[in-house]
């Protein structure tokens, strides 16, 4: 019975990797909670072997990105469905998050006023509906989980209902997040318009760009990316995930054997979104500034972007790509800015033409 | 394939009940004008096996895909054993009450494993919750290996389904039909791209599933629709030109002029 000793269904936790991923996974889960704040906290800054703050808040962001490309490689290159706007969910649990920093900061802040200085600014006399309770952590918490879930709920219920699918879905999501980023730029909206929100001073109460700060935010999102794998990895081998990979390439056949794909659309497009709102809520303390920037079309391009360099329909791809192609921005905007975009295109053609697999597909077939 | 390995797929199906299984009555579809189906009606008795036959554009996917919930027809309705309204079900719903369909091109999960395709086939709640949690019993694990067996598929049962012969796709795609455990199979040139040897042995698991099972066998291969016939209906322009037995209908002028003439 060989062949079917391969095919046991995983579903428990220790049958999700091997032993040499649970390895890597292990030497990264050390480097990450162990080595790094070592190295940043307690070896002296005159030391070589000093991290600062600069590496612990890139380290940090790029994180965020790769929960971001975990979450889209799971609506496109499990379910094969391409959003372009995952950018505005990114952007939506930033918001959240900001919110609550924005209220953090009190009387802080430059005009000395109970209201974030903004609205000072507008003149505006009380917070607007919105802000309800947002001086409440958890508040945050639930509206970084809850709106871009919303969101992607009702979207997602209606295209894929619809049976938008395709280019057009893509294109329909890369038009949300632009209307989404005219109201966010608007004042009126109520959160900052085209400035946003930054200047945060305190998070729980803890001052925000403390090392110590930093270094939990660092260890928070390094756990939530793992934790993350670990669930994209547990989706994506469970039947669940099968009948996902089922609908990315014969829908119908699903739809005949039984399934209700319009459900399984829905679910994982909602998950997507509400781990790309976590990651944006995670990538705003350590980076101090949301804007509606970032729900530019170009934004959700890229990410795409790296979840395709990385090598898309593998969780460590879309991890490899993140870190691979900002890694790379990184280094051009700081040596060769204005060849950043054109080093972007170059990636991306030559990862399209030659790497159908991705980086991670060039590594494994040797 | 022998015979005495059927009894036990045939235990699995839905006992045939007496009566009308299928009732398709005054079926109208048009695309854009042109009239696809044109007050089609057909009734298709439990534990039935019918062969559907007609020149190309006669109407035959047109009529499994009202069947099946992937097109809407104008007028007419669609029943489905007692009283079930086809019309107003999507196409989940009407695999689930019991119609199982193989389209004209095969159509399996070709990244996934023979095994994996079989599995997610499988008659189970198919809700999403249910699937995440889904583990495979001892006893689903059987029902795959014998339909695996009852394919000539169970060497293969770890391979990526994508790297089967298009033979062994058309079988895999019956078997995936089975596993649903359907009262119905509408079967969609079923035999096209195999070699004789398994045409040969795809009618004689045609033959043995009917009685258990209602088939309709849309085909082109007259030689096995031959083999397999009882009852015949021709197509013709949307509509039935005539349906009866097979040696009725090859002599009939109409039929002859049509289709066979040619």
């Amino acid at each position: 019975m060989t062949p079917k000793a391969k095919l046991v269904t995983v579903t428990n936790l220790t049958n999700l990797y091997g032993p040499r991923g649970w390895a890597i996974l292990g030497v990264c889960a050390l480097v990450a909670f162990l080595i790094v704040p070592i190295l940043n906290l307690i070896v002296p800054a005159s030391s070589p072997f000093h991290v600062s703050a600069f590496w612990v808040t890139l380290a940090g962001k790029i994180m965020c990105y790769a929960i971001v490309a975990l979450a889209l490689d799971l609506v496109w290159g499990y379910a094969g469905i391409l959003s372009l706007g995952h950018g505005l969910f990114f952007a939506l649990g930033g918001y959240g998050m900001g919110m609550y920093l924005m209220r953090q900061i009190g009387r802080q802040g430059q005009y000395q006023s109970d209201l974030p200085d903004f609205m000072v600014f507008l003149d505006w006399k009380e917070l607007p509906w919105q802000w309800w309770n947002t001086d409440q952590f958890w508040w945050a918490v639930l509206l970084v989980i809850l709106v871009p879930g919303l969101l992607a709920f009702v979207f997602g219920y209606f295209a894929f209902r619809s049976r938008v699918k395709g280019v057009y879905f893509s294109i329909i999501t890369q038009a949300l997040t632009f209307a989404a980023m005219l109201l966010f730029f608007r004042n009126n909206t109520g959160f900052g318009g085209n400035n946003g929100f930054t200047d945060f001073k305190r998070i729980l109460g803890f001052n925000i760009t403390s090392p110590e700060t930093r270094m939990a935010l660092f260890a928070v999102t390094a756990l939530t990316l793992i934790a993350t794998l670990l669930l994209a990895r547990w989706i994506v081998t469970s039947k669940f995930g099968r009948v996902l990979a089922a609908i990315r390439d014969a829908e119908p056949r699903a739809m005949f054997c039984g399934y209700n794909t319009v459900h399984y659309k829905v679910a994982v497009f909602t998950l997507s979104a509400v781990l790309c709102g976590i990651a944006g809520a995670l990538y705003v303390p350590q980076v101090g500034i949301i804007n509606p920037s970032e729900m530019s079309p170009a934004n959700s391009i890229e990410i795409a972007i790296w979840v395709a360099v990385g090598g898309r329909g593998s969780l460590a791809g879309a991890i490899l790509g993140a870190g691979l192609v900002n890694g790379a921005k990184s280094f051009f905007t700081v040596a060769l800015p204005e060849y950043w975009l054109f080093a972007l295109g170059a990636i991306f053609i030559v990862v399209t033409l030659f790497m159908p697999r991705g980086v991670l597909g060039v590594l494994q077939r040797k | 394939m022998k015979a005495k390995d059927l009894p036990e797929l045939a235990a699995a199906g839905t006992v045939a009940e007496q009566g009308v299984v299928l009732y398709l009555d005054g079926i109208s579809v048009s695309f854009d004008g042109f009239r696809a189906l044109n007050n089609l009606s057909l009734a298709i008795d439990a534990g039935e096996l019918r062969c559907v036959i007609g020149p190309n554009g006669a109407g035959k996917t047109t009529m499994m895909d009202v069947i099946t919930g992937k097109t809407r027809p104008d007028e007419g309705r669609a029943v489905f054993g007692q009283s079930t309204d086809l019309t107003r079900l999507s196409e989940a719903e009407i695999a689930h009450a019991g119609i199982g369909r193989k389209f004209q091109k095969p159509t399996i999960f070709e990244p996934l494993t023979v095994f994996e395709n079989l599995e997610l086939a499988m008659k189970a709640d198919k809700k999403v919750r249910a699937t995440l949690f889904s583990k495979l019993s001892g006893e689903a694990r059987d029902k795959i290996a014998a339909t695996l067996t009852l394919i000539g598929l169970q060497e293969s049962a770890g391979r990526v389904a994508g790297l089967l012969s298009h033979g062994q796709k058309q079988w895999l795609e019956i078997g995936m039909l089975l596993m649903q455990e359907p009262k119905l199979l509408l079967l969609d040139e079923p035999v096209a791209g195999m070699s004789d040897h398994e045409t040969e042995r795809t009618a004689e698991l045609f033959v043995s599933l009917a009685g258990t099972h209602s088939l309709v066998v849309v085909e082109h291969d007259m030689a096995f629709i031959e083999a397999i016939a009882r009852k015949v209906t021709v197509l013709h322009e949307g509509s039935v030109l005539a349906e009866g037995p097979m040696e009725q209908v090859k002599n009939d002028p109409r039929v002859v002029e049509v289709y066979l003439g040619r």
